[in-house]
């Protein structure tokens, strides 16, 4: 039901070139990973697990996840907490960006040429003055299994 | 809610949890006084603080049931009608309660049905008078104290307390408040009764904190480590063993007995096959298994389901179980044990088996697979279709499953839980559930070690020893090609480097020959993992893998160390799978494009073989299980004897023996040797060349083949000969088999030996003939039930399980129904020894269970048997 007006709050960041957005309410904090473990035998996007305040986070490594390119072993500097049934991931980015409110009635379907891979996680676009922001579904960046398994 | 309200609502659930149970049990013993007075005490509880708490419903309900029992208590038999009756009243006190529970008041509504029901089965079933109107009580009235009238159904007070009164108490009630852990292993008739209530979030944050407290001890020990002469050694020990006190007294809190899951389970089953016309037995085992209790919560609708679907899809009817020669009563077993860091529980039916035409042909209705996909499938495979969402088998929608809410629920909810679901079917023998469950929360014991750069835990409880191997030492890794062994006493074990498991790139600094090797133990399965570095024990809490990363094999969970990093846990039993895995890959690339179902079937009949060369140039190959060790001498070692080669090997004198003259014995550089050992004595055969050790499937094509060959195969496309070591051992020693037979009892006893591949038969034969036993082989079931048939004389029975038409497992089963069968003892011989493979021999009733190439522990497995069938 959106309403003409209805703002949304998103939080946004860089990764591989690409300025994404999230939904502030599913941001729980941003931090810098600190010495991840790595997880052998893991599906390639998940960059690791690192202990965060006592608890056990699995990264994801965004520009993977995304399809995006960008040189090999360039180490993320941040990571977006969020969560998801009871369990805490952190999304790497390149660099973490300003709130922004955006109108609803602004957003834009996905264009039908959008990379799959982009695709399947964005919920539509918003022209900005400069550039153009993607707004993420965090719940199927993180339905990671699922489409690894299936394969 | 009214604190005194919560406390009887919590109360009164567990009374009638108990209530269900033993009425069940009582309908089966009728005679047995000790339940219904115990039935009876608590319900005429229930009663009495129902009319204290002015719950006039309940009351009148639990008054109706409880002059019901009385009679019981009389002497009245229990009817099927009279148990029913009473459950039903109360199931209907339990819905009471529970709306009692969210709305604070008894629901509105008349029970008149039940009590009046009640009341007439207790007049009618009452031995001294005949049935009377029920005002009749009312005549006593005078002598009461009660002021009001009585409620429809209910009896005098004064009747009622007299009887009440000639129930004989039993021992004084424990109602001290102990704490949780004694009431958890107390029996399950009192359970509940002596026990404070504390609500489940107290104790998650209890045990959160203790979770913290012990990382924060590890963190403040791994300071103390680095700070030899510290004043706070003395204080931080004590620290440390009050936390491990502290953390095992929170742990045994959230500790129960699998047992409460399953009370309501006798119950249900005895509804069912009321409603189902079954007779169904219900056996439970490992009902103390101690689980968390959280776990144990989110288990208790999957395994409710999983029975129903047991007893409604599993089980026969009692016409076609005695068409089919089975016992009329169905048999549904709950097993729970521990094993590793799981907690394993078995829903175990006897019946029909899973079908698997009807579950292809609804895969492929339901468009979850293609026909040709399934021809690619084990039938292992198919059945795990009943796991996928929407699936379900039965033609009919029964009231009991086959909704088609089945069995994708009861996996997403062991999912949920990070456990894992598999099915295993006989055709005609029954289907098994085996759910395994980590015990999420526990605090365990690990090994740390580093391999690949990283560092891992591996649970101290699957770890035998450790071992350092380098080139000098007597523990040697040695390299047949691509597969590792280790000499580890009188044993190869296979060996594998952790970090080729885990698929990371070794450090540099790899040696193949040296490193630490943990040596590991599942099941019968014995390997040894070779890692970079051992560090320390310590003791970590195990933390549930994340979802995303819960299907990787090698881990069972992750945890947080003394120093705050992550590290993985390695899950033993994966590592027993993958080293598996590994060999079958390796036969798939050298047979090339087999499908992945062949490789499957390959992989579980195949035999390890070492190859090697001798005299010819042709392989030759014998199982590498037989073999001891392999050795290489000096060969200026070797001293000639009496016109025989002989080695000074350990203390004693080792014959060497030769295939033929065409193999010659060296006599300087290194001499390669094959040691077998048989007891105390060993004999080496001289070999020219070890070639490697293949995973392969034995089939003996050509028999024959002269001295001491029992045939050839084919071997990675090469045609070998497959070496008889039993012809070697008289060679080495005359004596050999002579010792033994003088050794032997007067009457040998009849081994019947039945095996599909001539290889074993003839492998076999000749080593149990030695051990003492008439050997008669069959190449097949049918085969071996003629000879048993035909009267030939047999004591023992051992059978391979792998064989086509009729396998072990429907052998043994054929021969419990033969009357010379029933008794014998039956081995079972296998090259999967896995502990559901044991589960499921101990199920079709074999007496023992040996890994195919295990001589040893057939022949001590025999003499058991043997000595077994003197005894009795």
């Amino acid at each position: 039901m959106s309403e003409s007006g209805t703002l949304r709050e998103y939080v946004t960041a860089e990764i591989g070139g690409e300025l994404i957005g999230l939904p502030i309410l599913r941001v729980q904090d941003v931090f810098i990973p600190e010495s991840p473990t790595r997880v052998p035998l893991a599906p390639p996007e998940i960059a690791g697990v690192l202990n965060l305040r006592g608890r056990i986070l699995t990264l994801i490594d965004m520009r993977r996840r995304l399809g995006l390119g960008g040189a090999a072993g360039e180490k993320a500097m941040l990571a977006i907490g969020v969560e998801l049934r009871g369990e805490s991931y952190g999304l790497l980015i390149d660099a973490i960006g300003e709130v922004l409110k955006l109108d609803e009635d602004t957003r834009e379907g996905n264009p039908v040429n959008l990379d799959p891979r982009l695709a399947r996680v964005s919920m539509g676009i918003h022209r900005l003055n400069e550039r153009l922001l993607m707004v993420i579904d965090v719940d199927r960046v993180l339905d990671i299994a699922r489409e690894s398994m299936a394969a | 809610m009214d604190d005194l309200l919560r406390e009887f609502v919590t109360e009164t659930n567990e009374s009638l949890d108990v209530v269900d149970v033993e009425l069940v049990r009582f309908e089966r013993e009728p005679g047995n006084a000790t339940i219904i007075n115990n039935v009876f005490r608590l319900v005429h509880t229930i009663k009495g603080t129902c009319g204290f708490l002015g719950l006039p419903r309940l009351e009148a309900l639990a008054h109706a049931a409880e002059a019901l029992m009385g009679r019981f208590r009389d002497g009245v038999p229990a009817t099927t009608d009279a148990v029913s009756l009473i459950l039903a009243t109360i199931d209907r006190i339990k819905q009471i309660l529970e709306a009692l529970e969210h709305e604070q008041r008894e629901p509105d509504g008349a029970d008149d049905d039940l009590i009046s029901g009640l009341t007439c089965m207790a007049e009618g079933l009452d031995p001294k008078k005949p049935a009377q109107p029920q005002q009749q009580a009312v005549g006593t009235l005078v002598e009461q104290v009660l002021e009001r009238p009585l409620l429809p159904g209910e009896d005098s007070l004064d009747d009622l307390e007299r009887a009440f009164r000639a129930t004989p108490v039993d021992p004084p009630q424990r109602r001290a408040k102990s704490p949780l852990g004694e009431a958890a292993k107390d029996d399950a008739e009192r359970n509940g009764n002596q026990s404070i209530r504390v609500s489940v979030d107290t104790l998650e944050k209890l045990m959160t904190m203790v979770s913290e407290l012990v990382l924060t001890r590890n963190q403040l020990l791994e300071i103390g480590r680095r700070h030899e002469e510290s004043e706070f050694k003395t204080p931080l020990q004590r620290l440390s063993n009050v936390t491990a006190e502290l953390q095992e007294g929170v742990m045994q809190t959230r500790m129960q007995p699998i047992g409460n899951a399953w009370q309501k389970l006798p119950r249900i089953v005895r509804d069912l096959s009321n409603e189902l016309g079954k007779h169904i037995d219900l056996e439970m085992q490992g009902a103390e298994t101690e689980l968390d209790r959280q776990v144990l919560d989110l288990i208790k609708d999957p395994l409710t389901h999983m029975l129903r679907n047991s007893a409604d899809h599993g089980l026969e009817t009692p016409e076609e179980r005695r068409s089919a020669g089975k016992p009329e009563r169905g048999r549904i077993r709950l097993s729970a044990w521990h094993e590793g860091g799981f907690i394993v529980i078995q829903v175990a039916d006897d019946g029909r088996g899973l079908d698997t035409e009807r579950i292809k042909a609804k895969a492929v209705a339901q468009g979850l697979a293609t026909e040709a996909d399934l021809d690619k499938l084990s039938e292992q495979q198919i059945h795990k279709f009943i796991f996928a969402p929407g699936f379900s088998t039965a033609v009919e929608v029964t009231s009991i499953s086959g909704r088609g809410v089945g069995m994708d629920v009861v996996r997403t909810n062991i999912d949920q839980i990070g456990g894992t679901i598999d099915v295993r079917s006989v055709p005609g023998v029954g289907v098994s559930f085996t759910v395994k469950i980590p015990l999420t929360l526990a605090i365990v014991s690990a090994l740390i070690v580093e391999a690949g750069g990283d560092r891992y835990a591996i649970p101290q409880l699957a770890v035998i020893e450790l071992v350092r191997a380098h080139g000098g030492s007597e523990h040697r890794i040695e390299r047949i090609k691509d597969t590792a062994v280790l000499r580890l006493r009188d044993k190869l074990l296979p060996v594998a480097r952790l970090s080729r498991l885990l698929g990371i790139a070794p450090s540099a600094a790899e040696n193949v020959e040296t490193g630490f090797i943990v040596v590991t133990q599942v099941g019968t399965q014995t390997f040894g993992i070779v890692v970079d570095a051992v560090f320390h024990t310590e003791e970590i809490v195990v933390k549930p893998m994340s979802s995303k990363l819960r299907h990787i094999a090698m881990f069972c969970g992750n945890t947080i160390l003394g120093d705050g990093s992550v590290i993985m846990i390695i899950d033993p039993n994966g590592i027993a799978q993958a080293l598996g895995r590994t060999a079958a890959s390796q036969l798939q690339g050298a047979g090339g494009g087999e499908t992945a179902a062949e490789t499957a079937e390959e992989a579980a009949q195949a035999t390890s073989l070492l190859l090697f060369r001798a005299g010819s140039a042709r392989p030759k190959a014998v199982p590498l299980s037989l073999v001891t060790r392999l050795e290489e001498i000096d060969a200026r070692k070797i001293e000639l004897s009496n016109g025989r080669h002989m080695i000074q090997y350990r203390g004693q004198l080792m014959p060497l023996v030769r295939m033929d003259d065409s193999v010659t014995v060296r006599s300087d550089g290194a001499q390669p040797l094959l040691v077998f050992s048989d007891g105390l004595r060993s004999m080496a055969l001289v070999v020219d060349e070890i070639v490697d050790i293949v995973e392969d499937r034995l089939d003996i094509e050509v028999a024959g083949g002269g001295e001491g060959v029992l045939g050839s195969a084919i071997i990675k496309g090469q045609a070998t000969e497959i070496v008889d070591v039993g012809h070697f051992l008289p060679l080495a020693f005359e004596d050999w088999f002579r010792r033994k037979e003088q050794a032997a009892t007067p009457r040998r006893r009849a081994v019947l030996l039945v095996d599909d591949s001539p290889f074993f038969r003839n492998m076999l034969a000749p080593v149990l003939q030695a051990a003492g036993f008439d050997v008669t082989t069959a190449g097949s079931g049918a085969e071996a039930l003629a000879h048993v048939d035909d009267g030939g004389a047999v004591d023992i029975v051992i059978t391979d399980i792998e064989m086509p038409d009729m396998d072990g497992f429907a052998l043994t089963q054929a021969l419990r129904r033969h009357p010379r069968g029933a008794e014998l003892p039956v081995i079972g011989l296998s090259s999967i020894v896995s502990a559901e493979a044991i589960a499921r021999g101990r199920e079709v009733g074999f007496h023992d269970y040996v890994a195919k190439f295990d001589r040893q522990g057939l022949i001590a497995a025999l003499k058991e048997q043997s000595e077994f069938g003197r005894a009795a």
